[in-house]
Protein backbone atom coordinates (compact mmCIF):
# COMPACT_ATOMS: atom_id res chain seq x y z
CA UNK A 1 0.00 0.00 0.00
CA UNK A 2 1.08 3.61 -0.77
CA UNK A 3 1.91 5.72 1.66
CA UNK A 4 -1.35 7.51 2.60
CA UNK A 5 -2.37 10.77 4.71
CA UNK A 6 -5.24 10.25 7.20
CA UNK A 7 -6.48 12.63 9.66
CA UNK A 8 -8.41 10.73 12.69
CA UNK A 9 -7.82 13.47 15.19
CA UNK A 10 -11.36 15.24 14.15
CA UNK A 11 -12.39 15.79 17.82
CA UNK A 12 -9.21 17.90 18.20
CA UNK A 13 -10.14 19.96 15.39
CA UNK A 14 -11.32 19.26 11.59
CA UNK A 15 -10.22 20.98 8.25
CA UNK A 16 -12.83 23.93 7.18
CA UNK A 17 -15.41 22.40 4.65
CA UNK A 18 -14.52 23.92 1.30
CA UNK A 19 -17.99 25.80 1.77
CA UNK A 20 -16.50 27.64 4.36
CA UNK A 21 -13.41 28.54 2.93
CA UNK A 22 -15.19 29.94 -0.35
CA UNK A 23 -17.41 31.87 2.07
CA UNK A 24 -15.13 33.52 4.49
CA UNK A 25 -13.15 34.71 1.04
CA UNK A 26 -15.73 36.12 0.00
CA UNK A 27 -16.35 37.61 3.24
CA UNK A 28 -12.97 39.01 3.84
CA UNK A 29 -13.83 42.03 1.87
CA UNK A 30 -16.70 42.97 4.15
CA UNK A 31 -14.38 44.83 5.89
CA UNK A 32 -16.84 47.45 7.07
CA UNK A 33 -17.15 47.43 11.09
CA UNK A 34 -20.37 45.98 11.46
CA UNK A 35 -21.42 48.34 14.21
CA UNK A 36 -21.39 51.38 11.97
CA UNK A 37 -24.35 53.12 10.35
CA UNK A 38 -22.82 53.79 7.28
CA UNK A 39 -23.19 51.42 3.97
CA UNK A 40 -20.04 49.42 4.62
CA UNK A 41 -21.13 48.81 7.98
CA UNK A 42 -24.66 47.71 7.83
CA UNK A 43 -23.27 45.46 4.38
CA UNK A 44 -21.36 43.51 7.35
CA UNK A 45 -24.04 43.55 9.94
CA UNK A 46 -26.39 42.12 7.23
CA UNK A 47 -23.89 38.61 6.90
CA UNK A 48 -23.41 38.46 11.09
CA UNK A 49 -27.34 38.27 11.23
CA UNK A 50 -27.93 35.83 8.73
CA UNK A 51 -24.76 33.42 10.00
CA UNK A 52 -26.75 34.06 13.68
CA UNK A 53 -29.90 32.61 12.03
CA UNK A 54 -28.14 30.09 10.74
CA UNK A 55 -26.75 29.31 14.46
CA UNK A 56 -29.96 29.86 16.34
CA UNK A 57 -31.72 27.19 13.98
CA UNK A 58 -28.82 24.44 14.49
CA UNK A 59 -29.20 25.10 18.06
CA UNK A 60 -33.09 25.33 17.87
CA UNK A 61 -33.45 28.87 19.89
CA UNK A 62 -33.51 32.14 18.83
CA UNK A 63 -31.36 34.48 16.68
CA UNK A 64 -31.30 36.57 19.71
CA UNK A 65 -30.24 34.37 21.82
CA UNK A 66 -27.05 33.71 20.31
CA UNK A 67 -23.44 35.54 21.42
CA UNK A 68 -20.75 35.02 19.33
CA UNK A 69 -17.59 34.23 21.22
CA UNK A 70 -14.12 33.42 20.45
CA UNK A 71 -14.58 30.05 20.89
CA UNK A 72 -16.37 27.69 23.45
CA UNK A 73 -13.36 28.15 26.05
CA UNK A 74 -14.45 31.34 26.39
CA UNK A 75 -17.99 30.90 26.08
CA UNK A 76 -17.69 28.30 28.96
CA UNK A 77 -15.77 30.80 30.81
CA UNK A 78 -18.32 33.54 30.30
CA UNK A 79 -20.98 31.51 32.14
CA UNK A 80 -18.61 30.25 35.20
CA UNK A 81 -18.34 33.84 35.49
CA UNK A 82 -21.95 34.97 35.26
CA UNK A 83 -22.50 33.15 38.61
CA UNK A 84 -19.26 34.15 40.49
CA UNK A 85 -20.13 37.52 39.80
CA UNK A 86 -24.01 36.78 41.30
CA UNK A 87 -22.04 34.59 44.28
CA UNK A 88 -19.83 38.40 44.53
CA UNK A 89 -23.22 40.22 44.95
CA UNK A 90 -24.64 37.79 47.43
CA UNK A 91 -27.07 35.66 46.37
CA UNK A 92 -28.34 32.66 48.39
CA UNK A 93 -27.49 30.55 45.84
CA UNK A 94 -23.72 30.03 46.42
CA UNK A 95 -22.55 26.27 44.54
CA UNK A 96 -21.68 25.38 41.49
CA UNK A 97 -22.36 21.66 40.01
CA UNK A 98 -20.34 20.10 37.23
CA UNK A 99 -19.04 16.95 36.73
CA UNK A 100 -15.29 15.78 36.55
CA UNK A 101 -15.18 15.18 32.84
CA UNK A 102 -15.24 18.41 31.43
CA UNK A 103 -13.40 20.07 29.36
CA UNK A 104 -10.71 22.01 30.73
CA UNK A 105 -11.77 25.30 30.11
CA UNK A 106 -14.34 24.49 32.74
CA UNK A 107 -12.67 22.22 35.12
CA UNK A 108 -9.22 24.76 34.89
CA UNK A 109 -11.87 27.66 35.67
CA UNK A 110 -13.37 25.14 38.66
CA UNK A 111 -9.68 24.85 40.24
CA UNK A 112 -9.58 28.76 39.83
CA UNK A 113 -12.72 29.40 41.47
CA UNK A 114 -12.45 26.95 44.40
CA UNK A 115 -8.47 28.50 44.94
CA UNK A 116 -10.82 31.43 45.39
CA UNK A 117 -12.77 29.49 48.30
CA UNK A 118 -16.22 28.84 45.73
CA UNK A 119 -18.12 26.07 46.18
CA UNK A 120 -18.32 23.57 43.38
CA UNK A 121 -18.79 20.40 43.17
CA UNK A 122 -17.90 17.87 40.32
CA UNK A 123 -20.46 14.90 40.36
CA UNK A 124 -18.23 11.72 39.62
CA UNK A 125 -18.94 9.73 36.64
CA UNK A 126 -20.02 5.44 36.06
CA UNK A 127 -16.97 3.08 34.35
CA UNK A 128 -18.54 4.48 31.07
CA UNK A 129 -18.38 7.96 31.52
CA UNK A 130 -21.99 8.88 32.03
CA UNK A 131 -22.79 10.87 34.95
CA UNK A 132 -25.64 8.74 37.24
CA UNK A 133 -28.94 10.34 37.83
CA UNK A 134 -29.10 9.18 41.38
CA UNK A 135 -25.33 9.95 41.98
CA UNK A 136 -26.41 13.90 40.34
CA UNK A 137 -29.24 14.18 42.68
CA UNK A 138 -27.41 13.60 45.77
CA UNK A 139 -25.43 16.97 44.61
CA UNK A 140 -28.77 19.03 44.38
CA UNK A 141 -30.58 21.67 46.77
CA UNK A 142 -31.64 24.61 47.07
CA UNK A 143 -27.99 26.17 47.60
CA UNK A 144 -27.13 25.65 43.80
CA UNK A 145 -26.89 28.32 41.12
CA UNK A 146 -25.73 26.73 38.22
CA UNK A 147 -25.57 23.14 37.06
CA UNK A 148 -22.98 22.80 34.24
CA UNK A 149 -22.64 18.75 31.91
CA UNK A 150 -21.24 18.81 28.76
CA UNK A 151 -23.24 17.23 26.24
CA UNK A 152 -20.89 14.76 24.59
CA UNK A 153 -17.28 13.81 26.10
CA UNK A 154 -14.13 14.57 23.80
CA UNK A 155 -12.52 12.07 24.47
CA UNK A 156 -14.25 8.86 24.96
CA UNK A 157 -17.33 10.16 23.33
CA UNK A 158 -19.86 9.34 26.10
CA UNK A 159 -23.11 11.22 25.99
CA UNK A 160 -24.76 12.73 28.71
CA UNK A 161 -28.76 12.80 29.48
CA UNK A 162 -29.32 16.74 29.34
CA UNK A 163 -32.74 17.00 29.11
CA UNK A 164 -33.28 14.82 32.24
CA UNK A 165 -30.32 16.63 34.45
CA UNK A 166 -31.81 20.26 33.03
CA UNK A 167 -35.17 18.88 34.29
CA UNK A 168 -33.70 17.92 37.65
CA UNK A 169 -31.15 21.01 38.13
CA UNK A 170 -34.54 23.23 37.08
CA UNK A 171 -36.57 21.18 39.75
CA UNK A 172 -34.22 22.41 42.70
CA UNK A 173 -33.90 26.12 40.75
CA UNK A 174 -30.43 26.61 39.76
CA UNK A 175 -30.22 26.93 35.78
CA UNK A 176 -28.03 24.78 33.34
CA UNK A 177 -25.64 24.86 31.24
CA UNK A 178 -24.14 22.57 28.52
CA UNK A 179 -20.75 22.90 26.86
CA UNK A 180 -22.84 21.22 23.63
CA UNK A 181 -19.20 22.29 21.10
CA UNK A 182 -18.41 18.31 20.14
CA UNK A 183 -21.74 17.65 19.81
CA UNK A 184 -22.57 19.65 16.94
CA UNK A 185 -22.76 17.74 13.26
CA UNK A 186 -22.79 14.50 15.24
CA UNK A 187 -26.53 13.97 17.49
CA UNK A 188 -29.07 16.43 17.27
CA UNK A 189 -28.49 19.52 19.91
CA UNK A 190 -31.91 20.88 21.23
CA UNK A 191 -31.89 23.63 23.31
CA UNK A 192 -35.87 24.36 23.61
CA UNK A 193 -36.35 20.76 23.56
CA UNK A 194 -33.77 20.25 26.26
CA UNK A 195 -34.58 23.26 28.03
CA UNK A 196 -31.06 24.32 28.81
CA UNK A 197 -30.48 27.80 30.10
CA UNK A 198 -26.59 28.26 28.57
CA UNK A 199 -25.27 26.16 25.78
CA UNK A 200 -21.70 26.62 24.23
CA UNK A 201 -19.98 26.21 20.90
CA UNK A 202 -17.39 26.14 18.89
CA UNK A 203 -16.72 26.11 14.90
CA UNK A 204 -13.80 24.41 14.35
CA UNK A 205 -15.15 20.93 15.92
CA UNK A 206 -17.45 21.46 13.32
CA UNK A 207 -15.83 21.99 10.07
CA UNK A 208 -15.98 26.32 10.37
CA UNK A 209 -13.04 28.37 11.22
CA UNK A 210 -10.69 28.79 14.72
CA UNK A 211 -10.77 31.32 17.19
CA UNK A 212 -14.82 31.65 16.63
CA UNK A 213 -17.91 30.22 18.51
CA UNK A 214 -20.79 31.00 20.27
CA UNK A 215 -22.89 30.80 23.48
CA UNK A 216 -26.30 30.26 23.18
CA UNK A 217 -28.11 32.21 26.29
CA UNK A 218 -31.91 31.75 27.17
CA UNK A 219 -33.85 34.93 27.40
CA UNK A 220 -34.25 36.50 30.95
CA UNK A 221 -31.35 33.94 32.72
CA UNK A 222 -28.78 35.65 34.58
CA UNK A 223 -26.29 37.14 31.84
CA UNK A 224 -23.27 39.58 32.62
CA UNK A 225 -20.60 40.30 29.96
CA UNK A 226 -16.95 38.76 30.52
CA UNK A 227 -15.56 40.88 27.93
CA UNK A 228 -16.28 44.31 28.69
CA UNK A 229 -16.23 47.21 25.89
CA UNK A 230 -18.55 48.56 23.13
CA UNK A 231 -21.56 47.77 23.06
CA UNK A 232 -21.56 44.78 20.39
CA UNK A 233 -24.07 41.81 20.76
CA UNK A 234 -26.26 44.19 23.01
CA UNK A 235 -23.82 44.55 25.34
CA UNK A 236 -23.05 40.68 26.30
CA UNK A 237 -19.38 40.34 24.67
CA UNK A 238 -17.34 43.61 23.52
CA UNK A 239 -14.69 43.37 20.43
CA UNK A 240 -15.20 44.28 16.80
CA UNK A 241 -17.17 42.02 15.17
CA UNK A 242 -14.98 39.06 13.27
CA UNK A 243 -17.07 39.03 10.08
CA UNK A 244 -15.57 36.79 8.09
CA UNK A 245 -15.24 34.13 10.73
CA UNK A 246 -18.81 34.88 11.60
CA UNK A 247 -20.04 33.88 8.22
CA UNK A 248 -17.80 31.32 7.99
CA UNK A 249 -19.19 29.67 11.34
CA UNK A 250 -22.98 30.30 10.28
CA UNK A 251 -22.09 28.31 6.81
CA UNK A 252 -20.82 25.58 9.00
CA UNK A 253 -23.82 25.67 11.17
CA UNK A 254 -25.94 25.10 7.67
CA UNK A 255 -23.78 22.15 6.55
CA UNK A 256 -24.27 20.78 10.23
CA UNK A 257 -27.73 21.21 10.02
CA UNK A 258 -28.61 19.98 6.45
CA UNK A 259 -26.35 17.19 6.89
CA UNK A 260 -26.67 15.50 10.16
CA UNK A 261 -28.27 12.37 9.99
CA UNK A 262 -26.32 11.08 6.89
CA UNK A 263 -22.91 12.55 8.53
CA UNK A 264 -24.55 10.46 12.07
CA UNK A 265 -24.68 7.74 9.86
CA UNK A 266 -21.65 7.85 7.98
CA UNK A 267 -19.58 8.56 11.35
CA UNK A 268 -20.85 6.06 13.39
CA UNK A 269 -20.37 3.35 10.37
CA UNK A 270 -16.73 3.71 10.55
CA UNK A 271 -16.07 4.04 13.79
CA UNK A 272 -18.17 0.41 14.00
CA UNK A 273 -15.68 -0.76 11.10
CA UNK A 274 -12.50 0.28 13.48
CA UNK A 275 -13.93 -1.25 16.72
CA UNK A 276 -14.49 -4.61 14.67
CA UNK A 277 -11.29 -4.80 12.83
CA UNK A 278 -9.18 -3.98 15.74
CA UNK A 279 -11.32 -6.34 18.03
CA UNK A 280 -10.51 -9.69 15.41
CA UNK A 281 -6.97 -8.28 14.71
CA UNK A 282 -5.87 -7.45 17.85
CA UNK A 283 -5.38 -9.60 20.96
CA UNK A 284 -5.78 -7.61 24.49
CA UNK A 285 -7.52 -4.48 23.53
CA UNK A 286 -10.07 -2.52 25.43
CA UNK A 287 -12.82 0.05 24.26
CA UNK A 288 -13.79 2.66 26.74
CA UNK A 289 -16.55 5.06 27.55
CA UNK A 290 -20.36 4.04 26.80
CA UNK A 291 -20.72 1.75 23.57
CA UNK A 292 -24.56 3.12 23.66
CA UNK A 293 -24.18 6.25 24.19
CA UNK A 294 -21.73 7.53 22.47
CA UNK A 295 -21.07 9.97 19.72
CA UNK A 296 -20.55 8.45 16.91
CA UNK A 297 -17.33 9.21 15.23
CA UNK A 298 -15.52 8.40 18.68
CA UNK A 299 -13.57 5.53 19.31
CA UNK A 300 -10.96 5.28 22.32
CA UNK A 301 -9.53 2.52 22.39
CA UNK A 302 -6.48 1.01 25.33
CA UNK A 303 -3.86 -1.66 24.06
CA UNK A 304 -1.88 -2.72 27.21
CA UNK A 305 1.39 -2.92 26.81
CA UNK A 306 2.22 -0.36 24.24
CA UNK A 307 2.40 3.35 25.66
CA UNK A 308 0.20 5.74 23.70
CA UNK A 309 2.86 8.44 22.76
CA UNK A 310 4.96 5.62 20.75
CA UNK A 311 1.89 4.11 19.09
CA UNK A 312 0.78 7.85 17.90
CA UNK A 313 4.33 8.51 16.78
CA UNK A 314 4.43 5.35 14.74
CA UNK A 315 1.00 5.65 13.25
CA UNK A 316 2.35 9.07 12.19
CA UNK A 317 5.31 7.38 10.54
CA UNK A 318 2.83 5.93 8.44
CA UNK A 319 0.72 8.81 7.77
CA UNK A 320 -2.21 8.55 10.50
CA UNK A 321 -2.85 10.84 12.76
CA UNK A 322 -4.60 10.12 16.34
CA UNK A 323 -4.63 11.25 19.86
CA UNK A 324 -3.59 9.62 23.24
CA UNK A 325 -3.91 9.99 26.36
CA UNK A 326 -0.63 8.90 27.78
CA UNK A 327 1.23 11.20 30.46
CA UNK A 328 4.17 11.22 27.95
CA UNK A 329 2.16 13.09 25.70
CA UNK A 330 0.92 15.55 27.96
CA UNK A 331 3.96 16.41 29.24
CA UNK A 332 2.80 15.97 32.75
CA UNK A 333 3.16 12.76 34.42
CA UNK A 334 -0.35 11.99 34.66
CA UNK A 335 -2.65 10.39 31.81
CA UNK A 336 -6.04 11.63 31.00
CA UNK A 337 -8.15 12.59 34.22
CA UNK A 338 -11.09 11.21 31.78
CA UNK A 339 -9.86 8.02 31.74
CA UNK A 340 -9.12 7.52 35.27
CA UNK A 341 -12.45 9.38 36.34
CA UNK A 342 -14.29 7.00 34.36
CA UNK A 343 -12.80 3.96 35.93
CA UNK A 344 -9.94 3.36 33.52
CA UNK A 345 -7.30 1.48 34.68
CA UNK A 346 -4.35 3.73 34.76
CA UNK A 347 -1.56 1.39 32.96
CA UNK A 348 -4.80 0.99 30.51
CA UNK A 349 -4.90 5.17 30.75
CA UNK A 350 -0.92 5.35 29.40
CA UNK A 351 -1.83 2.88 26.12
CA UNK A 352 -4.74 4.38 25.06
CA UNK A 353 -5.74 5.93 21.28
CA UNK A 354 -8.40 7.75 20.33
CA UNK A 355 -9.31 7.73 16.51
CA UNK A 356 -12.15 11.00 16.09
CA UNK A 357 -13.79 10.25 12.33
CA UNK A 358 -14.84 13.19 10.12
CA UNK A 359 -16.59 13.99 7.41
CA UNK A 360 -14.10 13.48 5.29
CA UNK A 361 -13.05 10.18 5.88
CA UNK A 362 -13.51 6.87 4.15
CA UNK A 363 -13.51 3.02 4.62
CA UNK A 364 -10.61 2.88 2.74
CA UNK A 365 -8.90 4.55 5.50
CA UNK A 366 -10.36 2.50 7.67
CA UNK A 367 -9.01 -0.63 5.86
CA UNK A 368 -5.36 1.15 5.96
CA UNK A 369 -5.39 1.92 9.95
CA UNK A 370 -6.33 -2.15 10.25
CA UNK A 371 -3.38 -3.05 7.58
CA UNK A 372 -0.86 -0.37 9.34
CA UNK A 373 -2.35 -0.78 13.15
CA UNK A 374 -1.86 -4.49 13.93
CA UNK A 375 1.89 -4.50 13.42
CA UNK A 376 2.89 -1.49 15.18
CA UNK A 377 1.40 -2.68 18.49
CA UNK A 378 2.79 -6.12 18.28
CA UNK A 379 6.17 -4.16 17.76
CA UNK A 380 5.70 -2.25 20.67
CA UNK A 381 4.67 -4.80 22.70
CA UNK A 382 7.10 -7.31 21.63
CA UNK A 383 9.86 -4.52 23.11
CA UNK A 384 8.20 -3.75 26.13
CA UNK A 385 8.68 -4.87 29.65
CA UNK A 386 6.48 -7.88 30.10
CA UNK B 1 -0.26 19.05 3.16
CA UNK B 2 2.26 17.45 0.71
CA UNK B 3 4.59 20.31 2.21
CA UNK B 4 7.84 18.74 4.35
CA UNK B 5 6.17 18.71 8.00
CA UNK B 6 7.00 15.11 7.93
CA UNK B 7 10.89 16.22 8.46
CA UNK B 8 10.00 18.51 11.31
CA UNK B 9 9.48 15.72 13.95
CA UNK B 10 8.45 16.12 17.74
CA UNK B 11 12.11 14.69 18.75
CA UNK B 12 15.94 15.40 17.56
CA UNK B 13 16.74 12.98 14.32
CA UNK B 14 19.01 10.94 16.54
CA UNK B 15 15.53 9.96 19.12
CA UNK B 16 13.81 9.62 15.60
CA UNK B 17 15.99 6.96 14.55
CA UNK B 18 16.90 5.12 17.43
CA UNK B 19 13.00 4.99 18.11
CA UNK B 20 12.11 3.68 14.69
CA UNK B 21 15.06 1.21 14.52
CA UNK B 22 16.14 0.33 18.27
CA UNK B 23 18.92 -1.19 18.83
CA UNK B 24 19.70 -4.55 21.12
CA UNK B 25 16.01 -5.05 21.61
CA UNK B 26 15.65 -8.60 23.89
CA UNK B 27 13.26 -10.42 21.67
CA UNK B 28 11.17 -13.08 22.71
CA UNK B 29 12.46 -15.92 21.66
CA UNK B 30 15.87 -15.31 22.32
CA UNK B 31 17.23 -16.56 25.55
CA UNK B 32 19.92 -14.47 26.96
CA UNK B 33 21.89 -15.70 29.25
CA UNK B 34 22.34 -12.28 31.84
CA UNK B 35 25.20 -11.57 34.58
CA UNK B 36 22.57 -9.53 36.04
CA UNK B 37 19.58 -8.16 35.52
CA UNK B 38 17.49 -4.44 37.12
CA UNK B 39 14.53 -2.82 36.31
CA UNK B 40 12.86 0.41 37.43
CA UNK B 41 9.94 2.47 36.51
CA UNK B 42 6.48 0.79 36.70
CA UNK B 43 3.48 0.62 34.26
CA UNK B 44 1.59 2.99 36.24
CA UNK B 45 3.89 5.96 35.83
CA UNK B 46 3.79 4.89 32.07
CA UNK B 47 7.65 3.94 31.71
CA UNK B 48 9.44 1.14 33.16
CA UNK B 49 12.71 -0.49 31.83
CA UNK B 50 14.37 -3.99 32.25
CA UNK B 51 18.05 -4.13 31.51
CA UNK B 52 20.00 -7.27 31.35
CA UNK B 53 23.46 -7.19 30.95
CA UNK B 54 26.77 -10.02 30.19
CA UNK B 55 29.92 -9.15 31.71
CA UNK B 56 33.58 -10.45 31.38
CA UNK B 57 36.03 -9.18 33.12
CA UNK B 58 34.53 -6.47 34.56
CA UNK B 59 33.41 -5.04 31.17
CA UNK B 60 29.92 -5.00 29.99
CA UNK B 61 30.31 -7.58 26.99
CA UNK B 62 26.05 -7.43 25.77
CA UNK B 63 23.38 -6.09 27.07
CA UNK B 64 19.42 -6.38 26.21
CA UNK B 65 16.46 -3.96 27.13
CA UNK B 66 12.59 -4.04 27.43
CA UNK B 67 10.90 -0.67 27.99
CA UNK B 68 7.14 0.22 28.18
CA UNK B 69 7.19 4.05 27.24
CA UNK B 70 7.38 6.65 24.84
CA UNK B 71 9.38 7.51 22.09
CA UNK B 72 12.04 9.27 24.22
CA UNK B 73 12.09 6.54 26.87
CA UNK B 74 12.70 3.68 24.03
CA UNK B 75 15.49 6.01 22.29
CA UNK B 76 17.45 6.40 25.99
CA UNK B 77 17.11 3.08 26.56
CA UNK B 78 18.54 2.08 22.82
CA UNK B 79 20.83 5.23 23.06
CA UNK B 80 22.38 3.53 26.11
CA UNK B 81 22.76 0.33 25.09
CA UNK B 82 25.08 1.24 22.24
CA UNK B 83 26.94 3.30 24.87
CA UNK B 84 27.65 0.67 27.09
CA UNK B 85 28.24 -2.35 25.37
CA UNK B 86 31.95 -2.58 25.90
CA UNK B 87 32.77 -0.37 28.80
CA UNK B 88 33.96 -1.01 31.95
CA UNK B 89 31.93 -1.28 34.93
CA UNK B 90 32.98 1.51 36.86
CA UNK B 91 32.34 3.67 33.67
CA UNK B 92 29.24 2.41 33.35
CA UNK B 93 28.10 2.86 36.52
CA UNK B 94 28.99 6.75 36.44
CA UNK B 95 27.23 7.24 32.72
CA UNK B 96 24.93 10.36 33.80
CA UNK B 97 21.25 11.18 32.29
CA UNK B 98 22.54 14.17 30.86
CA UNK B 99 25.59 12.12 28.80
CA UNK B 100 22.70 9.67 27.58
CA UNK B 101 20.39 12.95 26.40
CA UNK B 102 23.72 14.89 24.73
CA UNK B 103 24.40 11.75 22.65
CA UNK B 104 20.48 11.76 21.50
CA UNK B 105 20.70 15.38 20.57
CA UNK B 106 19.07 16.91 23.12
CA UNK B 107 15.35 16.00 24.95
CA UNK B 108 12.84 18.17 25.53
CA UNK B 109 12.52 19.18 29.40
CA UNK B 110 9.97 16.99 30.80
CA UNK B 111 11.24 13.94 29.09
CA UNK B 112 14.37 14.39 30.85
CA UNK B 113 13.19 11.58 33.37
CA UNK B 114 13.45 9.51 30.71
CA UNK B 115 17.26 9.19 30.07
CA UNK B 116 17.20 8.95 33.95
CA UNK B 117 15.30 5.39 34.08
CA UNK B 118 17.83 4.30 31.69
CA UNK B 119 20.70 5.26 33.76
CA UNK B 120 19.09 3.79 36.54
CA UNK B 121 17.83 0.74 35.04
CA UNK B 122 21.24 0.08 34.03
CA UNK B 123 22.83 0.42 37.72
CA UNK B 124 20.45 -1.83 38.86
CA UNK B 125 21.54 -4.29 36.64
CA UNK B 126 25.16 -3.96 37.54
CA UNK B 127 23.75 -3.90 41.56
CA UNK B 128 22.31 -7.01 40.58
CA UNK B 129 25.38 -8.50 38.79
CA UNK B 130 27.82 -7.46 41.98
CA UNK B 131 25.17 -8.82 44.63
CA UNK B 132 25.46 -12.43 42.21
CA UNK B 133 28.84 -11.98 42.63
CA UNK B 134 28.75 -11.76 46.28
CA UNK B 135 30.91 -8.72 45.82
CA UNK B 136 31.09 -5.05 47.60
CA UNK B 137 29.81 -2.02 45.35
CA UNK B 138 33.01 0.08 45.25
CA UNK B 139 31.44 2.63 42.68
CA UNK B 140 28.66 3.37 45.01
CA UNK B 141 30.17 6.17 46.57
CA UNK B 142 31.99 7.66 43.88
CA UNK B 143 28.88 8.89 42.63
CA UNK B 144 26.82 9.69 45.73
CA UNK B 145 26.40 13.40 46.14
CA UNK B 146 26.03 15.07 49.63
CA UNK B 147 22.56 17.04 49.59
CA UNK B 148 21.91 17.47 53.67
CA UNK B 149 25.27 18.71 54.69
CA UNK B 150 24.28 19.04 58.02
CA UNK B 151 23.63 15.32 58.99
CA UNK B 152 25.68 14.02 55.86
CA UNK B 153 22.64 12.51 53.82
CA UNK B 154 23.49 11.52 49.99
CA UNK B 155 21.35 11.35 46.97
CA UNK B 156 22.21 7.51 46.93
CA UNK B 157 20.98 7.27 50.56
CA UNK B 158 17.45 9.16 49.31
CA UNK B 159 17.47 6.81 46.57
CA UNK B 160 18.17 3.53 48.58
CA UNK B 161 15.73 4.35 50.97
CA UNK B 162 12.58 5.13 48.36
CA UNK B 163 13.97 1.91 46.25
CA UNK B 164 13.56 -0.58 49.42
CA UNK B 165 10.70 1.01 50.88
CA UNK B 166 11.91 2.27 54.34
CA UNK B 167 10.96 5.80 53.11
CA UNK B 168 7.63 5.79 51.50
CA UNK B 169 6.96 9.54 52.69
CA UNK B 170 9.27 12.32 52.91
CA UNK B 171 8.22 12.39 56.61
CA UNK B 172 9.47 8.88 56.45
CA UNK B 173 12.88 9.98 55.09
CA UNK B 174 13.32 12.85 57.70
CA UNK B 175 13.09 10.62 60.56
CA UNK B 176 15.32 7.97 59.45
CA UNK B 177 18.04 10.35 58.18
CA UNK B 178 17.37 13.63 60.09
CA UNK B 179 17.90 15.69 56.63
CA UNK B 180 16.87 19.35 56.79
CA UNK B 181 16.65 18.95 60.44
CA UNK B 182 19.20 21.45 61.38
CA UNK B 183 20.03 24.52 58.56
CA UNK B 184 17.38 23.20 56.70
CA UNK B 185 18.45 24.28 53.43
CA UNK B 186 18.64 21.03 51.49
CA UNK B 187 14.69 20.51 52.03
CA UNK B 188 13.09 21.58 48.40
CA UNK B 189 16.46 19.42 46.88
CA UNK B 190 15.31 16.76 49.19
CA UNK B 191 11.33 17.34 48.05
CA UNK B 192 12.34 17.10 44.54
CA UNK B 193 14.72 13.95 44.24
CA UNK B 194 12.42 12.24 46.80
CA UNK B 195 9.56 12.58 44.17
CA UNK B 196 12.16 11.33 41.03
CA UNK B 197 13.33 8.35 42.92
CA UNK B 198 9.66 8.14 44.13
CA UNK B 199 8.84 8.05 40.37
CA UNK B 200 11.62 5.99 39.24
CA UNK B 201 10.65 2.92 42.14
CA UNK B 202 7.33 2.61 42.54
CA UNK B 203 5.55 -0.28 41.96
Amino acid sequence: MEQQIIYLDNNATTPMAQEVVDAISEANTLFGNASSMHGFGREAAFAIEQSREKIAALLECDPNEVVFTSGASEANNTVFNIFRDAIDLGSKRNRIVTTVIEHPSITEMVKFLKKRGYRIDEVPVDKTGRVELETLATYLGEDVALVSVMTGNNEIGTIQRIAEITKMAHAVGAYMHTDATQAIGKIPVQMRTWDVDYMSISAHKFYGPKGIGALAVKNKVPFEAFVHGGHQEGGKRAGTYNTPSIVGVGVAAELAKQNLQSESAHLWSLREMLRKGIEEKIPNVVVNGNQEHCLPGTLDVSFPSAEGESVLLYLDMEGIMVSTGSACASGSLEPSYVLLASGVDIELAHGSIRFSFGRYNTEEEVLYVLEKLPPIIKRLRGMSTR
Amino acid sequence: MSTNFMSQWVYSPIVKDHFMNPRNTWVEEENFEFDGIGEVGSLACGDQMRIAIQVKDDVIVDLRWLTYGCASAIASTSMMSEMVIGMGLEEAYNLSPATITEALGGLPDHKFHCSVLGDKGLRAAIDDYLVKQKRDNPFKKKVAKVICECNNVTDVAIEDLVKSGEAKTLEDLERITKYGTVCGKCKSEVAELFDQFKHIYST
